[in-house]
């Protein structure tokens, strides 16, 4: 029963990680309706520029992190300018096939220029697990579901109170009569870049540390995909719920089924648990079901 | 006599519904067999022929994707994944169990048609991203079963090693001899293709892709059209695995993983989606990218670089270019390398009279 408990909370914890990683993605897809396939590609970028200048030139934390604030906003902002902003209104492949061949570049990019071996990612935190009635805690864990959450709050804030948010709801609204009313429909696509590459560094802080820094911390972006399709894609609450709901099954598969099949559950229980959902509901738990007219 | 028609002069149904209507296209495809089946095996290297018989197989596999992606409109990331499903269908069929390797090549067209049919129920509910991620699904699903399924042989390294086929007693042991075998394959896929499209179902297919809501109000069964196109793309797929398994005598999953996939897509987007000759474009330039660039690695960065360094950033720049690539591609072309020949075709059409 101990047992139990501990994967669920682990999981949750894990959960909360997932949820932040796909918030950028669904940031991106409300605004926008862009499937950004390259949001694993985003935190490991972030990530290699917390590590270099972490390990390799010796900076202060803070330092990292500004370095690595501006870095990604950079970023974004070019990929929005030189190619996404052109994938607007076309079809689902196109779309889909941009960000694919983004997350292609920037994965050899990032290999090319800082190295493929493992870097970490070092954060005052200490290791020493912490026992609460007797089931194990590692404080890390705890501080980055913590980072997460405070991230989650702030973005469903920004989302929904701020006057920037309320523009990019509008624009995911209906984008014409949002220029109509005089939104800088392109400027907030930018916008909304800028906060999935803010959002990718918290992710490449908490992720980097705990998997290290190399081409395959892209993979937990793979993750996000069951995590948004379960939840509902333009949905906030979608991406928490599903992202807690895959932590837990996941963990309950390391738990209980790699024993017996003998590991690897991990990777594809969550695909299971979703297309199982997509069966019933297409739109996912929280989505919104379109209404298709010829 | 060898000019295009200026009009439509056709008298008969049966002239209205040729393949190559106009005396030209039919001239070139003649050339093209004989350049491809007497030319090209009497002039080429042993290496020339085998990076040859690649961008076969990888032809013949973009044309498969072409044709669920670029024809039917339904994205699929699990195109490698059906790849190795023919692959150990047939390596276990026939170096296990001795079947005749023909049959094992079917039986892996097959087998990787019904995964690729269930994989496509979904697509009677769900479309788009939602589609493309249950997809992806599959690839990982697939990936992890070759791994861990128990009647699965292969050991850690998932390989299954076999013979070289033999046809009538002759086994095809040279590059040569698969070069036929291989371009004998492509061309009844790429006919196969061809035709398909001026049927019934292959019409069906195309108006799915242009609009599919109004493809069902006109009658036509869209999730029957859906299903189809998967299992007509996962039977490419699978040969195209039962392809590379009998040339390189082995199958193994690392073959095709996540990566493939996505190199797939590359080529039909870069190569220009619905489009049979796009496929083949895209096939050859992606597949040409990694030699090209590591005969230009080594020459130029043989310079100032060490063997093993420049190992170790080529598959980084293929990344790069693979990426790069499919996003200029998809700015600047995004009807692919079709159009850009188009363009130089349709130049010389009117040549020397451009203002026509």
């Amino acid at each position: 029963m101990l047992y139990n408990i501990e994967l669920m909370i682990n999981g949750l914890l894990v959960g909360a990680l997932y949820a932040l990683i796909a918030l950028g993605f669904v940031l991106i897809y409300k605004a926008s309706d862009i499937i950004n396939f390259a949001q694993g590609e985003f935190v490991m970028f972030a990530g290699f520029i917390l590590a270099a200048s972490l390990q390799t030139y010796g900076l202060p934390l803070y330092v990292a992190i500004l370095l690595a604030v501006v870095g990604m906003t950079v970023l974004a902002l070019l990929v929005n300018r030189l190619v996404l902003q052109y994938m607007i209104g076309r079809g689902v492949v196109s779309v889909i096939m941009a960000t694919i061949g983004l997350a292609a570049f920037l994965q050899g990019t990032a290999g090319l220029f800082f190295g493929i071996d493992t870097k970490d990612v070092p954060l005052p935190i200490s290791e020493e697990p912490i026992f609460l009635y007797d089931i194990l805690l590692s404080p890390l864990e705890l501080y980055a579901a913590l980072a997460a959450f405070v991230c989650i709050g702030l973005v469903s804030w920004f989302f929904i109170k701020s006057r920037i948010g309320i523009a990019l709801r509008a624009i995911a609204d209906d984008q014409q009569v949002s220029l109509a009313m005089g939104i800088d429909v392109k400027l907030y696509f930018a916008i909304s870049w800028c906060v999935a590459g803010l959002i990718a560094v918290v992710g490449g802080i908490v992720w980097g540390h705990l998997l290290g820094v190399d081409t395959q911390l892209a993979l937990v972006g793979l993750k996000v995909f069951p995590v948004v399709i379960l939840g509902g894609l333009d949905s906030i609450i979608g991406a928490i719920v599903g992202g807690l709901i895959i932590g837990v099954v996941e963990s309950l598969a390391a738990g209980f089924l790699d024993p017996i099949v003998g590991g690897g559950t991990k990777d594809f229980t969550p695909y299971v648990l979703m297309i199982i959902v997509l069966m019933f509901r297409p739109y996912g738990l929280f989505g919104k079901a379109d209404i298709e007219r010829v | 006599m060898l000019n295009r028609e200026t009009a439509t002069f056709k008298r008969t149904y049966a002239e209205d519904m040729a393949l190559y209507p106009a005396p030209l296209p039919r001239y070139t495809i003649l050339v093209l067999l004989f350049l491809f089946f007497v030319v090209v095996p009497l002039v080429s290297s042993e290496y020339t022929l085998g990076v040859a018989n690649l961008l076969g197989i990888a032809s013949f596999g973009a044309l498969g994707l072409n044709l669920l992606v670029g024809y039917t409109g339904q994205i699929s990331i699990g195109h490698a994944a059906f790849m190795s499903v023919g692959a150990y269908t047939s390596a276990m069929l026939v170096s296990i169990m001795g079947l005749h390797w023909g049959l094992g090549m079917i039986a892996g067209g097959a087998a990787a048609a019904f995964l690729g049919m269930l994989v496509g129920i979904p697509s009677l509910r769900i479309k788009g991203l939602y589609l493309a991620i249950s997809t992806l699904a599959a690839q990982l699903i697939i990936e992890w079963g070759i791994n861990h399924l128990p009647f699965i042989p292969g050991g850690a390294g998932g390989s299954i090693y076999m013979d070289k086929p033999s046809i009538f007693g002759f086994q095809l042991k040279t590059n040569l001899s698969f070069y036929y075998f291989i371009y004998v394959v492509l061309v009844i896929g790429i006919v196969f293709a061809l035709n398909l499209f001026r049927t019934h179902l292959g019409r069906s297919m195309i108006a799915v892709r242009d609009r599919d809501i109004a493809a069902e109000i006109i009658g036509i069964n869209i999730f029957k059209v859906k299903l189809t196109a998967f299992g007509i793309a996962s039977f490419y797929a699978g040969i195209t695995g039962v392809l590379y398994t009998y040339y390189f005598g082995v199958a193994n999953y690392e073959a095709f993983t996540l990566v493939v996939s996505i190199q797939f897509l590359a080529m039909i987007i870069i190569g220009g989606l619905g489009s049979v000759l796009g496929s083949v474009f895209g096939a050859v330039f992606i597949s040409l990218l990694p030699i090209v660039l590591d005969i230009f690695l080594r020459r130029v960065g043989g310079e100032f670089m060490e063997e093993s360094q420049i190992a170790a950033i080529t598959t980084q720049i293929q990344l790069m270019l693979y990426g790069g690539l499919i996003m200029l591609f998809l700015v600047v072309e995004p009807d692919g390398l079709r159009k850009l020949w188009r363009n130089i075709t349709d130049y010389f059409k009117v040549w020397p009279f451009p203002y026509l």
